[in-house]
C-alpha cells in the first residue's frame, strides 16, 4: 500500500542543514495499523506529510498503492489526498463557518460526487462517528472530542486507501483520546488502512505496529507488544551526542 | 466544485460581514451610480433637444446675417422673391427678429419670455398649431398692427388662461391677443411655449434698427433640404459678396452637431466615472487580498482534502465578482433614483435605458472578476503544509 524508498527530507536553514527525514524505508501492508512515535522535533510530521502527498521529498521515492507520488505537481496530489487519503488533524481543522454536515460533504464536492449522493454519504458517516443528530451544528456549538469525531467522519466519507491521523488525542483529555482511538481501532476492524503519529507510548501500543523515529531516522519498526517499542532514547543520548561532538571539536 | 455551489458560498461570506462588504463595495456602488446616472441624464438631455428641434420642423432652414456692413443688405423682399423663384425647392420664408423689449403684463415684466418678431408664413415654418382664435396676417405686417400670436405658457401661466381678446404691453406699446397657440414642449418657463410672436415690422421697430439678421426657410421636403440651403447660400453670397457675413444651417446638420456635443460630452464624463470604478476594483483586490490572508487555513484544510488550484482560484474569483455584482445592482439601483430625481428637477425625462444598466452590471462583474484573479490566484498558489500550520 504504502512504500518508502530511502526518503530523504533536506530544509535548508542558513548554512546548515536539516535532516527532517534521513533516509526513511518504511512499508506499509493494506489494512495495518501502524504508529509513529519519537521525541518532538524527531520527523513525525515531515513523514507525515510526505506520505499524506502534503509535500514532496527531497530525495528517494514513495509509492502510494503502486503509483510512485513523490515528483507529483500540487493538483495530482490534491487528487490523489482526494481519492486515496483520510486526514486527521490534532487541531480537528473544521471549516468554522460550514456546518457539520456541510463540513463532512467537502471531500465529496471536490471529487466531483453529485449533491444529493453527497448528503446521503455524509450522513451515514456521521452515523458511524455517532453524531448524525448534530449534522447542522457549527464546528463551534461541538466540544473537542465531538469535533475530532466530525473531522474522522470527514476522513473517511470518501472511502480512502489509507487514513492519517497526526496526534489526533493530542487536545482533548484522556478519556475522550481513548474513545478517538476506539474509534480509529473500530476503522482498522473495518478493513482501513491507518497511520496514526503520537509522542505518546500509551497510545502508541493501540497499535499493532510502532515504528519509532529519532533525528530522521527509523530507529525501531516492529510489533507493538515487543518490549523494544517502547524504548526511547533517552537523555544519556544526547548526552553522548554531547560528549562526541564536544570530542569532535576537540580533536 | 460548480459554479452555483461558489456563488452561494460567497453570498454567504457576503452576508457573514455585511459591513465590511458594504465598505468593499462602495466604490463599485458610486461608479456604477455615476454611470447611470450620467448616461441616463445624457440620453434625456438628448431626447429633450431632439424634441425641441423636431417641434420647429425638420424642413427648417435657418440664416443668419452677420455682416455690420450698411452698404450690402439683404431685404426681406429678396428671400420672398427667392422663395416664389423656387417652389419646388422652397416652401416659405420669415424673418425672424427677436426684440429686445421684455413683455409686460399688469404690473409685471418677465424678461424670460421670447418676444420675436415674424411674418405670417412663420405659423407654417415652425408648424405651429392654434389653439383658439386666428395667427398673424399679411395685413398684420403690412399696417404694422399691434397683435400678437402667444404661446400656451403666456396665455395660461401668465395670463392666467382667459388670454384671447385681452392685451399685453411689450416696449411700451399695447398689444392684443389674436390667437393662442398648442402646448409644443411641455410649457415650461424659457421654452418655446413662453414665446409672443408679433409683426416683425413692429419689432424692427422697438428695436431701432431696420436690420433683420435672421431668416427661417421651410424646404418643400427632406429631399430638396440641400437644394433649398444651396439657393439660399447663393441667395446671401450674391448680396454680400463675403462668405463670412452669414451663415446657414438646417436642423438636420444642428440635430448631428447637438448628437455628437452631448456624446462627447457624455463619453467625458464616464471615463471620469470609469476611474472609480477603476478603483473600486482596486478596494475588492485589497479586501480580498486580506480575506485570502485570513482564510489561510481554511484554503490549507481545503487543499488537504483534495481540492485543486482551479477550485480554489474560482471560489475567490467568485467571490469577487458576486461582490461587485451585487455592488453593481445597488449602484444601478441608486443611480436610476438619482437619474430620475435630478431628471425632474431638469425637466427632462431620464429613465436608465437597458442597455446602460446591462453594461454597468457586465462591467461591475467584470472588475471583480479582474481584480480578484490576483488574489484568487495567489490563495490557489498556496502550499498546504503551511497554509495548514498558519494561525
Ligand atoms: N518548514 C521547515 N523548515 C525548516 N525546518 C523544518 C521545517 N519543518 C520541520 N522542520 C524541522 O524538521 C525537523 C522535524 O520536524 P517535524 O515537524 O517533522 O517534527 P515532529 O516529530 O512532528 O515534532 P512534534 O512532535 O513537535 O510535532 C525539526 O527539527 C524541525 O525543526
Ligand atoms: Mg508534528
Amino acid at each position: 500500500m504504502i512504500r518508502l524508498e530511502n526518503v530523504y527530507k533536506i530544509y535548508h536553514m542558513g548554512d546548515t542543514d536539516v535532516h527532517a527525514a534521513d533516509g526513511i524505508n518504511l512499508h506499509v501492508q493494506k489494512g495495518e495499523f501502524v504508529s509513529i512515535v519519537g521525541q518532538s522535533g524527531s520527523g513525525k510530521s515531515t513523514i507525515m506529510n510526505i506520505i499524506g502527498c502534503l509535500d514532496v521529498p527531497t530525495s528517494g521515492k514513495y509509492y502510494l498503492g503502486g503509483i510512485d507520488v513523490s515528483t507529483m505537481k500540487d493538483d495530482e496530489q490534491s487528487e490523489i489526498r482526494n481519492k486515496m487519503l483520510g486526514f486527521i488533524f490534532q487541531q480537528y481543522n473544521l471549516i468554522p463557518k460550514l456546518n457539520v454536515l456541510e463540513n463532512v460533504e467537502v471531500p465529496l464536492m471536490y471529487g466531483g460526487i453529485p449533491k444529493a449522493q453527497r448528503r446521503k454519504r455524509a450522513m451515514e458517516a456521521l452515523e458511524r462517528v455517532g453524531l448524525a443528530a448534530k449534522y447542522k451544528n457549527l464546528p463551534t456549538q461541538l466540544s473537542g472530542g465531538q469535533q475530532q469525531r466530525v473531522s474522522i467522519a470527514r476522513a473517511l466519507v470518501g472511502n480512502p486507501s489509507v487514513i492519517l491521523a497526526d496526534e489526533p488525542t493530542g487536545a482533548l483529555d484522556s478519556r475522550t483520546g481513548i474513545e478517538i482511538l476506539r474509534f480509529l481501532q473500530q476503522l482498522n476492524q473495518d478493513g482501513n488502512t491507518i497511520i496514526l503519529i503520537t509522542h505518546d507510548n500509551s497510545i502508541a501500543v493501540k497499535a499493532h505496529r510502532i515504528v519509532r523515529l529519532y533525528d530522521g531516522k527509523i530507529i525501531y519498526d516492529g510489533p507493538s507488544d515487543d518490549p523494544q517499542a517502547l524504548v526511547q532514547p533517552y537523555e544519556e543520548e544526547h548526552f553522548s551526542e554531547d560528549v562526541i561532538l564536544k570530542g569532535g571539536g576537540k580533536a | 466544485m460548480s459554479i452555483t455551489q461558489s456563488f452561494l458560498l460567497a453570498m454567504k461570506n457576503l452576508m457573514l460581514s455585511k459591513m465590511r462588504s458594504l465598505l468593499t463595495m462602495l466604490g463599485i456602488i458610486i461608479g456604477v451610480a455615476a454611470v447611470i446616472t450620467i448616461i441616463s441624464l445624457g440620453d434625456g438631455m438628448s431626447l429633450y433637444v431632439e424634441e425641441q428641434f423636431e417641434s420647429m420642423g425638420s424642413n427648417l432652414i435657418v440664416a443668419s446675417v452677420t455682416s455690420q456692413s450698411t452698404a450690402r443688405k439683404a431685404e426681406p423682399e429678396d428671400f420672398y422673391q427667392l422663395v416664389d423663384e423656387h417652389p419646388d425647392a422652397l416652401a416659405a420664408v420669415s424673418p425672424y427678429v427677436p426684440a429686445n423689449a421684455p413683455l409686460k403684463f399688469g404690473t409685471e415684466s418677465y424678461y424670460s419670455t421670447s418676444v420675436i418678431g415674424v411674418a405670417e408664413t412663420y405659423g407654417k415654418i415652425s408648424s405651429a398649431e392654434l389653439e383658439e382664435g386666428r395667427y398673424l396676417q399679411y395685413l398684420d405686417v403690412e399696417s404694422m398692427n399691434q397683435v400678437c400670436v402667444i404661446g400656451s405658457y403666456v396665455a395660461n401661466n401668465i395670463m392666467g388662461g382667459n388670454a384671447l381678446g385681452n392685451t399685453l404691453r411689450i416696449g411700451g406699446n399695447t398689444y392684443t391677443v389674436v390667437g393662442v397657440l398648442k402646448e409644443k414642449t411641455g410649457s415650461y418657463q424659457g421654452s418655446e411655449d413662453d414665446s409672443v410672436y408679433i409683426p416683425y415690422t413692429n419689432a424692427t421697430r422697438l428695436n431701432r434698427s431696420s436690420m433683420i439678421s435672421g431668416y427661417y426657410f421651410s424646404a418643400v421636403d427632406e429631399t430638396q433640404m440641400d437644394t433649398a440651403q444651396w439657393l439660399v447660400e447663393q441667395k446671401l453670397y450674391a448680396i454680400y459678396q463675403d462668405e463670412d457675413s452669414y451663415y446657414v444651417m438646417n436642423m438636420a446638420q444642428v440635430l448631428s452637431m447637438m448628437d455628437s456635443v452631448m456624446g462627447m460630452i457624455t463619453t467625458i464624463l464616464v471615463a471620469i466615472a470609469a476611474i472609480s470604478l477603476m478603483v473600486g476594483g482596486i478596494g475588492i483586490m485589497n479586501i480580498m487580498l486580506v480575506t485570502v490572508t485570513e482564510r489561510t487555513r481554511e484554503i490549507g484544510i481545503r487543499k488537504s482534502l483534495g481540492a485543486k488550484r482551479k477550485d480554489i482560484r474560482t471560489q475567490f474569483i467568485i467571490e469577487a465578482g458576486a461582490t461587485s455584482a451585487v455592488g453593481g445592482v445597488i449602484g444601478i439601483a441608486l443611480g436610476s433614483a438619482m437619474s430620475g430625481v435630478v431628471g425632474n428637477l431638469l425637466n427632462i425625462s431620464a429613465a436608465a435605458s437597458v442597455k446602460a444598466i446591462v453594461v454597468a452590471f457586465s462591467v461591475s462583474v467584470a472588475i471583480g472578476v479582474v481584480f480578484g484573479y490576483l488574489p484568487a490566484n495567489k490563495a490557489a498558489k498556496l502550499n498546504p503544509i503551511d497554509a495548514l500550520r498558519y494561525e
